[in-house]
């Protein structure tokens, strides 16, 4: 089973941050708190990735997700709201949605975790290797051209494109 | 380390969380939070899975790059959507927003 | 067995008799309180320093009651606002309006984990420090839109509505600046971009850079003249208008230590951090000396312009950053990696054994600052133009108008 060290303690202490953020989001009928629980809840996730070795993304996703996306979603819901009062409620579906979010969990549990249709590889407790690829390994991957240049190049067209976009889209039509 | 499953274990239920929100929730921007939430599941996977897995190569570090690009980009583009539809419709509950329903 | 001193604690601790884990542990301890908490104790001093400052230059004394020259002044306050009610106004989103000034202070306190005082003293050499600097001060930008919003009042919520807008823009410029270094050093860890200096500090190589960089975190501090967050005379005070006690001290210190940590922050990334003379052989007293008093230029330099600058428009902070810093500073990046692969190319750059060495690092150098003069020049004469253009159509003539008189006249 699970041994009960610095590791185990903080991975339950960003793990419950995730959850419990998420929860939050969902729970909450002020949209403002729910973007700031998802604030908190995207940060519980960078501590994962800390967790997994992977500093840069860990750093990346509190850039882009709390210095962007979270303050866009929180500016978003007070432009699209009177400031008074920004309440929300669940649609006629939100008994059915929450059955079908438990099944989907349970076929998740069932079919990866547990091994029941045959040997699953998720109950390996020790990573392959302890050899983890830096930072800098992870750029030149990027732009090496035998790896990952045209996603790379290609994703950098799209995000040029979504900015464009979201500028075109969202501007006032009358000014 | 902790063991594989249990950062599995964590991904699907922020997933599932993420898709009782898209589907239970009236506000289009509490629905893009439940995207939010369900491709940051999605990347935990794919970070754990190459820290278990492969960890010597690029890959999983890589696409988690690619997926978080993709989704500022559609948090972005959907926002932007949704701020459209709001100076239209007056309105962002999205049965209200049903102009192209025959 | 050998003296005891800051360096090896953890190894005197085991000595001594206690477990090698928990001595670990007490040494980290011990390092993330000295990290945190020098920053807290020296900002103290800072705000009488400041406030001295402010009065000089308009013709006053300054603190000069609370003890010798006014020291004790900042205590004195600082007792004064422990002792205020704490006053939550009502409507208040209660846990957020608590845990803003919080993370005010928190985002400041966290980049000095990465800022290396001497060549063995730094909280955490990160492989990723610059990156992880860009990261922790954008949670500055989520504090002050957590305390806009939760105050419940107009004013504040106005203010925070600024602060985004100022804050997520003035970033670009940051981040584009902060390339350079890194590209110099090819690295990412402040650690290394010191020692990357020892040939040639930063700033010599990229002046434009370096400027862009200092002007962008005086943005990102919200200070004169980018004090439009809270332009008293507009908005009363924004964001932190209902704040009050020590949750309003703390706002206050977060944005005087903010100052410090940008002086800090252009020492490291341009001036070569620890480096000095010497330095090699006494780290422990010259390298925070030497880092010190680098960082202190920069910050009179930030005090100076504080107190003498007006406040500018909103409208005049959005045109100078996205119609001229932003541009300026993806110019600059680019013509510096090209400048930096012809150098390569060329056999001007200074090989690796001897890249500390400040001869071989000249000819580079050279090249380096010839294109940054050509930019600054460009850019200068461009503005030049363009303010002589504005003038020219407030007073309601054209530039080519001028130019057919002038003609006449010869």
């Amino acid at each position: 089973m699970v041994e009960l060290n610095a590791h185990t303690v903080v991975f339950a202490i960003f793990s419950i941050i995730t959850l419990g953020g998420a929860v939050g989001v969902v729970w909450n009928r002020n949209l403002v708190s729910s973007s700031y629980w998802l604030i908190f809840s995207l940060f519980g996730v960078a501590g994962l990735f800390v967790l997994l070795s992977a500093p840069f993304l860990a750093a990346v996703q509190v850039l882009v997700y709390i210095g962007a996306v979270g303050i866009l979603i929180t500016f978003s819901v007070m432009l699209t709201r009177g400031m008074t009062q920004i309440k929300d409620v669940f649609n006629r579906q939100s008994a059915a949605s929450g059955v079908v979010a438990v099944l989907l969990f349970v076929v998740l549990l069932v079919g990866v975790v547990l091994p029941v249709w045959g040997p699953s590889g998720a109950l390996s407790s020790a990573p392959a290797s302890d050899v983890v690829a830096t930072t800098a390994e992870l750029g030149v991957a990027l732009v090496d051209g035998s790896q990952y240049v045209l996603p790379f190049e290609l994703v950098s067209l799209l995000l040029t494109a979504a900015l464009l976009g979201a500028i075109v889209i969202a501007r006032d039509q009358d000014k | 380390m902790v063991p594989l499953w249990m950062f599995l274990l964590v991904a699907a239920a922020l997933f599932c969380i993420g898709t009782f929100a898209v589907l239970s929730r009236r506000n289009a921007i509490a629905i893009l939070m439940g995207v939010e939430l369900m491709l940051n599941a999605v990347n935990i996977n794919l970070v754990a899975f190459w820290r278990y897995g492969t960890p010597e190569t690029m890959m999983g570090q890589a696409f988690t790059a690619f997926v978080m690009v993709v989704a500022a980009a559609e948090a972005a583009v959907g926002l932007a959507i949704i701020i459209a539809v709001y100076r239209s419709r007056k309105s962002v509950v999205v049965e209200e927003v049903d102009l192209m329903r025959g | 067995m050998d003296v005891c001193s800051i360096n090896n604690i953890a190894r005197c601790l085991v000595n001594s008799g206690f477990d090698p884990a928990l001595a670990q542990f007490i040494t980290i301890l011990l390092g993330v309180v000295v990290v945190a908490s020098f920053p807290l104790v020296v900002v103290i001093f800072l705000i009488w320093v400041e406030r001295k400052f402010a009065a000089r230059i308009q013709d006053r004394i300054g603190p000069n009651r609370v003890g010798p020259y006014g020291l004790l002044q900042t205590v004195a306050d600082a007792i004064k606002l422990i002792a205020k009610e704490d006053i939550t106004p009502a409507g208040a989103d209660r846990l957020v309006y608590n845990a803003a000034p919080i993370m005010a202070v928190m985002s400041v306190l966290l980049i000095w984990a990465v800022i290396p005082f001497s060549p063995i003293h730094v909280g955490v050499d990160l492989e990723i420090g610059a990156l992880y600097f860009v990261a922790v001060a954008s949670i500055a930008t989520l504090a002050i839109m957590l305390a806009g919003w939760s105050s419940n009042n107009k004013y504040a919520l106005l203010g925070a509505f600024r602060v985004v807008a100022q804050l997520v823009s003035y970033e670009v410029p940051l981040v584009f600046a902060l390339l350079v270094p890194i590209l110099f050093a090819s690295s990412m860890s402040m650690q290394d971009i010191v020692h990357a200096q020892s040939g040639m500090w930063f700033f010599f190589m990229a002046p434009v850079a370096g400027l862009i960089f200092f002007i962008s975190s005086q943005a990102e501090t919200g200070r004169a003249p980018f004090d439009l967050l809270e332009a008293e005379s507009e908005i009363v005070a924004g964001f932190n208008i209902e704040y009050s006690g020590m949750k309003f001290g703390l706002f206050f210190a977060g944005e005087f230590m903010h100052v410090l940590t940008n002086g800090v922050l252009m020492a490291v990334l341009f001036f070569g951090g620890w480096l000095g003379p010497l330095v090699e052989q006494a780290p422990i007293i010259l390298g925070p000396l030497y880092l010190f008093a680098k960082s202190t230029f920069w910050y009179l330099l930030s005090l100076l312009i504080r107190n003498t600058v007006p406040r500018v428009r909103i409208d005049q902070l959005m045109d100078f950053n996205w119609k001229f810093l932003v541009p300026l500073s993806i110019v600059n990046f680019v013509v510096i990696a090209v400048l930096l692969r012809l150098c390569e190319a060329l056999g001007i750059a200074p090989a690796a054994a001897n890249a500390n060495d400040f001869v071989a690092n000249i000819p580079q150098t050279l090249v380096l600052l010839l294109g940054n003069a050509a930019i600054a020049a460009y850019v200068l004469n461009r503005l030049r133009r363009a303010g002589r253009e504005q003038r020219l159509a407030e007073a309601g003539r054209t530039l080519a108008a001028v130019g057919e008189k002038a003609a006449v006249a010869h």
